[in-house]
């Protein structure tokens, strides 16, 4: 597989630490001379400039939220003038106010350098055909893609999102031989495809980029052998620049993070103390050089760990493993941690398909944290024979055992008891008065 | 003779039952046969039907988690011993039965039993050899 920046991507430690220090302090220098938002955080804080002389020394920044970045919509944490922005995005703002991200001309350099080196570690080269299925526009995925894929001088098809029949009928004829869009929408396109007919068996696409939303290693395994391609994660958020901050590369096993321009750390996010290599807890990002939007140690909300361990690819970035889940969702019961994302693991796999399924969490009478799931019956987990359905119930209440170490009552509920808002389903009902 | 009994899951709440019953009643569908296997939190109702291709697609139109399933109608004389005969039969051979239910209907002379076996053409064969009548509906 192509690395795209042997020299970046497989550095010394040591030398990428030298340059994350510099690129750390200029940060720092950056955001305290032109925001005035950052200068009262940092003087609140007793933190200046000159307080950063080792890579430890991040620690002592302050935290940045997306609270804040809504507070300060549209331009309150611009880093630059006005006049050295070429383009601005925005998060979708489900919820009120969107986040905005604002790019100089050379953020979008940067953008299409790390971009490169994340579709590089598809197999993305030069003579390849990208068809780009992220959507184009505020959302940051379309011209992000783009740009990684102008880098590298392969041919991009830019159709967007949507419209299935059109995307397969442009796979089949273009000869298609990397995709990007949401692995979800993988999924349909495969479904889309047996219905047109089209075998991807005979199609000459061999990998995909997903991302933008959160997906298992089980629906790793289902994209790969519906679509015949290799699958990989991609790891981005438009607070930081959108995809790009970290990526898989042929080994999936965690995501290459982009160290020398994003700056992790994994932080509990109850104490906002730094975590060790290995431990779980909330991604923090501080980016190194950022001129229009630059954050100092962002709260993704997002839970992971680091893996410092060397690659076999050969790159010498630290990776972070898929994500485990949101701190949003983050459930604690009987003080164990666990997250959606590993109950979804275990009903992938029993069945090949996901169930739609809710967790009640309670308090029993024992005072102790009860926790039942309920799962939709769908005609796939139905049989006629009790016994098998009680069977199924066992199943799924063991494996949950062995992986969350927690004794979950299993409920078996008939399709669409569970009830979806806006057509996702409310995963976690926590009935407990804490 | 395979008959298509229809199964559906259902959750131990009242009225559901009201709700299955109703619905078919409403399409014309008649019932020959039902059966509940029942568990602390669900149930698994089965029944023969006159229309099972037409009942299954209403179900599941509905919402309903339903299927068609094989099974075997077998038709004994009604009185004692008839029953037992079979069992015995199905013991000796070595035919492993999954559940049984009896029909609704009251035919002179007659009864239906409804058997679910592992391997439904072993079943079969094993009747017809001893002289059983299966029937494909009834
Ligand atoms: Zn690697």
């Amino acid at each position: 597989m192509p690395i795209w920046n042997r020299e970046a991507e497989c550095a010394a430690p040591a030398a990428r630490q030298k340059l994350q220090l510099e690129r750390l302090q200029k940060a720092v220098e950056r955001v305290y001379s032109r925001v005035p938002f950052y200068r009262q955080k940092l003087d609140q804080a007793g933190v200046t400039p000159d307080s950063i002389s080792s890579l430890k020394d991040v620690a002592k920044l302050p935290f940045t939220t997306k609270y804040e970045l809504r507070e300060t919509y549209p331009y309150g944490l611009l880093a630059c003038d006005r006049s050295e922005l070429v383009e601005i995005h925005t998060s979708s703002g489900t919820t009120g106010t969107p986040v905005v991200g604002a790019y100089t001309e050379a953020d979008i350099d940067m953008w299409s350098e790390v971009m490169a080196r994340t579709l590089s570690m598809a197999g993305c080269e030069k003579g390849d055909t990208v068809q780009n299925g992220y959507g184009y526009g505020l959302f940051t995925g379309g011209l992000g893609v783009h740009y990684g894929a102008r880098r590298i001088g392969a041919n991009i098809i830019p159709i967007s999102a949507g419209n299935t029949r059109r995307q397969l009928m442009i796979m089949r004829d273009f000869g298609t031989t990397l995709l990007t869009c949401t692995p979800s929408y993988s999924l349909f396109l495969a479904e889309a495809a047996l219905e047109e007919g089209i075998d991807f068996r005979e199609l000459p696409l061999k990998a995909g980029c997903f991302g933008a939303e959160p997906w298992s290693e089980n629906m790793r395994i289902e994209i790969e052998s519906k679509l015949n391609i290799n699958a990989h994660d991609i790891y981005g958020l438009t607070e930081l620049i959108g995809p790009g901050v970290a990526a898989e590369c042929e080994c999936k096993d965690g995501l290459h993070f982009n160290e020398d321009y994003f700056y992790p750390e994994i932080i509990n996010p109850e104490t906002g103390e730094v975590l060790a290599d290995g431990e779980k807890g909330e991604l923090i990002i501080t980016s190194l050089e950022r001129e229009g939007s630059p954050l100092l140690r962002y709260r993704t909300r997002d839970i992971t760990f680091l893996m410092r361990e060397p690659c076999s690819c050969g790159r010498t970035s630290v990776r972070i493993h898929r994500l485990l889940g949101r701190t949003d969702d983050m459930m604690i019961i009987r003080g164990v941690n666990c997250f959606p994302s590993q109950i979804e693991n275990v009903l992938m796999r029993i069945e090949g398909t996901q169930p739609h399924y809710q967790i009640v969490i309670d308090r029993g009478a024992t005072h102790l944290d009860e926790i039942e799931i309920q799962v939709e019956v769908e005609e796939a987990l139905f049989s006629d024979v009790t016994r098998a359905m009680e069977q199924l119930r066992k199943r799924i209440h063991d494996e949950l055992k062995s992986e969350l170490g927690i004794s979950a009552h299993i409920k078996l509920v008939e399709p669409r008891t569970i009830a979806r808002s806006e057509g996702k389903a409310q995963r976690i009902i926590d009935k407990r008065s804490l | 003779m395979i008959i298509k009994q229809i199964s559906i899951f259902m959750e131990n709440t009242s009225g559901r039952l009201a709700d299955v019953t109703a619905l078919l009643a409403r399409a014309g569908i008649n019932l020959r046969a039902i059966s509940i296997a029942d568990t602390t939190d669900f149930g698994i109702l089965r029944m023969v039907a006159d229309q099972p291709d037409e009942a299954v697609k209403l179900l599941r139109e509905s919402g309903f988690t339903a299927r068609e399933t094989d099974v075997i109608g077998v038709e004994v004389p009604d009185h004692p011993g008839e029953l037992a005969r079979i069992m015995a039969l199905f013991r000796d051979e070595g035919v492993s039965i999954e559940y049984l239910y009896a029909s609704l209907e009251h035919k002179v002379d007659k009864a239906v039993i409804v058997i679910k076996v592992d391997d439904i053409s072993a079943g079969l064969a094993m009747l017809e050899k001893h002289g059983f009548a299966t029937i494909p509906s009834f």
